[in-house]
């Protein structure tokens, strides 16, 4: 009997072993590494930096700014997301795939290409306003210069993250609990607000964590929007201080970065304990609700939505293809001065760019196809496991996302600086070293809504499964991976799409050969080249497109749900 | 084909027993059915069976091995035991085939012989030609007679079933209880079967554990269960048992005795052995109730008349002890009404034996 009962629990350690092992590479061995370079600066333990850190008004500012910008545009972006989620998943909108399609689009552009293309269109130099004859002259202030206007493109930016797991949890939802709220007497709207928003809970509130996370973390808009009109947020504090100071400040950021760690903490303890208060997990397999019938209101609601998709998706994308045909800073644009020299250059005649392409594209590739793999069994652990321990495992794999990418940079640079002891492998100043951040830092992206499927699936499946005589591994395979692969693959997607035009992290990790998007985007912009920037901005959204496009031929072949803007 | 054997079993979940020193043995081939009100351990002793959950004392047999003890526990997936599950728990990314050809490719069963084994699972069911649907896309009724092909076709040594009828309508419920009942015959598998359904458990098993509060109430034959309840809780518990207070004034002889109940005297069957105590309680059925204008009993109130088509069921309070409502069926034609008088007599009962009495 002993043997057997060590052989079925031997799948299980090897599990558990394994998935120990990734968070400890990925999580915690490059947060420590952080943590000795601010309590032990050098090797020898010393306050220094964090006095210098509690010290300094600058971060305490940052801290606040941080807390206004993070929660006002997680606020604009979980209303907005859960409002389009409801009409668009339960009324009977027309157009749907469509809409789901347009309104996803800006999670697929890069932060800074959203803040380049926004202003783009507001700016004094404005080609679209010059359309027109509108544009303000030039020297006036951009009014995206400020904290509304930080937190409207953080909203915007995040709103169809929020978006996207709260439609996935409501296309779960039986259609029996509408159907018993509505035989009860509830109307549509008391419905709504009685049964449906109370069971999204666990998705609203995952969501809105990860918005959160996300926004507090934000390079790339509060440095557009933020640094011109001197209202500095942590990551950006952290990003001009290196900068400004370089090796001999890594103490006081790495400061600043725990700091901010803390704030994401805060945040995702909040989302825990929220979602653990009750128990909302639907068991039953059914056929999706009936579509409300939004009857005289139905055209109303539609030229809301399109209207709501113009403003946040095609008029900055309109803007920033004007500016990539402008020739120049300031130039209207006309029949005559439209050009597609821009265009030329970054294709052809710059090779950084064109290695970028490649670079990034495999890059992302290899971070989205490794995250899915991982997600499923620590998912598994984590919302299935017996240990508690393993609930800590959640909050490890979330920091290397909650710290900016900025702060990942700089541990892994902390940590590959010198060649990896007893190999001597160097991956300092290569592509791998963007690898191993890519692979740290989005890991949670694919986790986040692996976990949010484990909680919506009756367990009895896999108990079935195992009385059937399937051992752990077996079981991961043909029941559990097939049942959280929509969540799983839906993560994957995530990961592929943010990761293809990063900037921060790379920002600070590329070296010549191993040039990201965003890097060769970001010092065209730094430079001055608007132009050239905006082209490669509107390139990488066009591939983007395309590559939607294209993953939708594959959707017949795919199970339901496993690409998010599809219906 | 195995007996099951549940020794002092006890399963504690923090501060709470969940099972309490339950002991069971489940003969080779039979057909035993844990009944009880909702919260009273039944789901858990199937998950300890099952392997889901680990015993916190006691020990659990599987044929001659033991598969939950101090050593440790067998993991579910080497037990052999197949589960029919309250809500299927059919696998909605498989079509009806795989679902039930899962454990035969589990164990890397040749492909041929493996689909073969499927139809045959497929045509026991009745489910010929659906083995290409998809879960989602069968009926209630259908979908349970899939979760029972697939916990059938590895042969198990065990069949547990939780509460698998408990989502189905009323006419499927019949029809299927006939195919348990056939399929228990036809195999003679051991099945040990979970559920709250008195009438259910009575119809299917052999005999019936009737759990309480983690503990086990009675474990006996239906028909003993019915006539011989072993304390209160059984008797009220099955058939809704009218409760009584009784006085027991004779000694046992021949399995009967002397009760005073309600002010009057009457012959109750009981154990053996019994002696005159004060304070017992007899249980009796609608059955053993009948109006007798004129003859012995004892005289009350009628408080309710329920009609039931072809019969009545009359609620009815005795004048002595107006707390006690004791219920029966008049047929057509029903004479009483309610707020009118009636006498009642208690034809026979059983004597609940005294707590602690050795059963």
């Amino acid at each position: 009997m002993s043997t057997r009962i060590r052989e079925s629990r031997g799948q299980e350690m090897v599990l558990t072993a394994a998935v120990a092992i990734v968070i400890v590479l990925l999580s915690l061995l490059p947060m420590l590494r952080l943590i000795k370079e601010i309590v032990a600066p050098g090797g020898t333990l010393s306050t220094v930096a964090i006095k210098a850190g509690l010290a300094s008004p600058a971060t305490w500012i940052a801290t606040w700014h941080t807390l206004v910008v993070g929660i006002g545009g997680t606020l604009l972006a979980v209303l907005s997301g859960t409002l389009v989620a409801v009409l668009v998943t339960l009324t009977d909108i027309r157009a749907r795939s469509a809409m789901v399609l347009c309104y996803v689009m800006p999670l697929m552009i890069a932060p800074q290409v959203t803040a380049l293309a926004w202003l783009q269109l507001f700016g004094p130099a404005s080609p679209f306003l010059k359309l027109f004859g509108a544009a303000p002259p030039l020297g006036t202030r951009n009014p995206l210069y400020s904290t509304s206007g930080i937190i409207l493109l953080l909203g915007v930016q995040y709103g169809p993250l929020v978006f996207l797991l709260v439609r996935a949890g409501l296309r779960k939802l039986p259609r029996e609990l509408i159907e018993a709220a509505r035989a009860g007497g509830a109307g549509w709207f008391t419905m709504l607000v009685t049964i449906v928003l109370p069971l999204m809970t666990p998705s609203i509130m995952a969501a809105a964590a990860l918005a959160f996370v996300s926004c507090v973390g934000n390079f790339g808009i509060p440095a557009f929007l933020g640094i011109p009109a001197n209202y500095l947020v942590l990551p950006t504090l952290i990003y001009q201080k290196l900068a400004g100071g370089g090796p001999a400040v890594l103490g006081e950021t790495a400061f600043l970065s725990v700091l901010i760690g803390i704030i994401a903490m805060a945040g995702i303890l909040a989302q825990e304990i929220m979602s653990r208060r009750r128990d909302y997990r639907i068991s039953s397999t059914s056929l999706a609700a009936e579509p409300y019938e939004l009857g005289r209101w139905r055209p109303a609601v539609q030229a809301g939505m399109w209207l709501l998709i113009i403003v946040v998706l095609f008029l900055p994308l309109f803007g920033l293809v004007l500016t990539s045909l402008v020739p120049g800073y300031g130039i209207a644009l006309t029949a005559k001065t439209a050009t597609f020299d821009n265009y030329r250059f970054v294709l052809f005649e710059h090779d950084a760019a064109s290695r970028a392409f490649f670079n990034s594209f495999w890059l992302s590739i290899a971070a989205a196809f490794f995250a899915v793999l991982v997600a499923v069994p620590i998912g598994y652990l984590i919302a299935w496991g017996k240990q508690r321990w393993v609930r800590l495992l959640n909050l490890s794999v979330e920091l290397p996302y909650a710290l900016p990418g900025v702060v990942l940079a700089i541990a892994s640079l902390l940590m590959f600086l010198r060649p990896i002891p007893l190999t001597g492998i160097q991956l300092y100043n290569t592509v791998w070293i963007i690898l191993y951040a890519y692979l740290a830092r989005f890991l949670v992206l694919a986790l986040r809504p692996t976990i949010s499927g484990y909680h919506q699936i009756d367990r009895a499946l896999e108990e079935a499964a195992q009385v059937a005589g399937a051992g752990l591994f077996t079981r991961m395979r043909t029941i559990i991976f097939p049942l959280v692969a929509p969540a799983a693959i839906a993560g994957g997607l995530l990961i592929f799409m943010t990761a293809l035009s990063e900037l921060t992290v790379s920002a600070l990790l590329w070296s010549s050969g191993s040039e990201t998007i965003g890097v060769v985007m970001f010092s065209f912009e730094q430079g001055g080249d608007s132009n050239y920037a905006a082209a490669m901005s509107v390139i990488t959204v066009a591939v983007t497109f395309v590559l939607m496009l294209v993953t939708n031929l594959l959707a017949p072949y795919l199970p339901t749900g496993v690409l998010p803007w599809r219906d | 084909m195995a007996r099951l054997s549940l020794d002092n079993v006890t399963k504690s979940f923090a501060n709470f027993d969940a099972v309490k020193d339950v002991s069971i043995d489940v003969a080779d081939g039979e057909f035993l059915a844990v009944l009880g009100p909702s919260g009273c351990g039944k789901t858990t002793l199937l998950r300890l069976v099952a392997g889901f959950e680990k015993v916190t004392s006691g020990e659990i047999r599987i044929g001659s091995e033991v598969v939950s003890g101090k050593g440790g526990s067998v993991a579910p997936e080497k037990r052999r035991v197949g589960i029919v599950f309250q809500n299927y728990a059919l696998w909605p990314h498989m079509t009806v085939a795989e679902n039930i050809g899962y454990s035969l490719k589990v164990a890397k069963l040749d492909k041929a012989v493996a689909r073969r084994k499927v139809e045959d699972a497929l045509a026991l069911v009745n489910l010929q030609g659906l083995g290409e649907r998809r879960p989602a896309n069968l009926s209630g009724g259908q979908r349970q007679r899939v979760a029972l092909a697939r916990c059938l076709v590895a042969a198990p040594s065990l069949v547990l079933f939780d509460e698998p009828l408990a989502n189905l309508d009323v006419h499927l419920r019949a029809s299927m209880e006939d195919e348990f009942a056939s399929f228990h015959k036809r195999t003679g598998t051991t099945i040990v079967y979970i559920t709250h359904d008195q009438a259910e458990a009575m119809a299917l098993a052999d005999r019936i554990a009737v759990m309480d509060g983690g503990r086990l109430a009675q474990l006996a034959t239906p028909r003993e269960l019915y006539h011989e309840p072993a304390n209160e809780m059984v008797a009220s518990f099955i058939s809704q048992g009218i409760l009584l207070p009784a006085d027991v004034l004779s000694a046992e002889q021949a399995g009967h005795c002397k009760v005073r109940v309600l002010g009057t005297e009457l012959i109750v069957r009981c154990r053996p052995g019994e002696r005159p105590r004060a304070g017992a309680k007899i249980c009796c059925r609608s059955a053993d109730l009948d109006v007798s204008p004129d003859g012995p009993g004892f005289d009350g109130l009628v408080k309710r008349v329920i009609y039931q088509g072809g019969s009545a069921r009359i609620e009815f309070t005795p004048s002595t002890s107006p707390d006690i409502t004791l219920h029966f069926e008049q047929p057509d034609p029903v004479m009483l009404e309610s707020g009118s008088r009636a006498r009642l007599r208690i034809r026979s009962g059983w004597l609940i034996p005294a707590v602690g009495a050795a059963s």
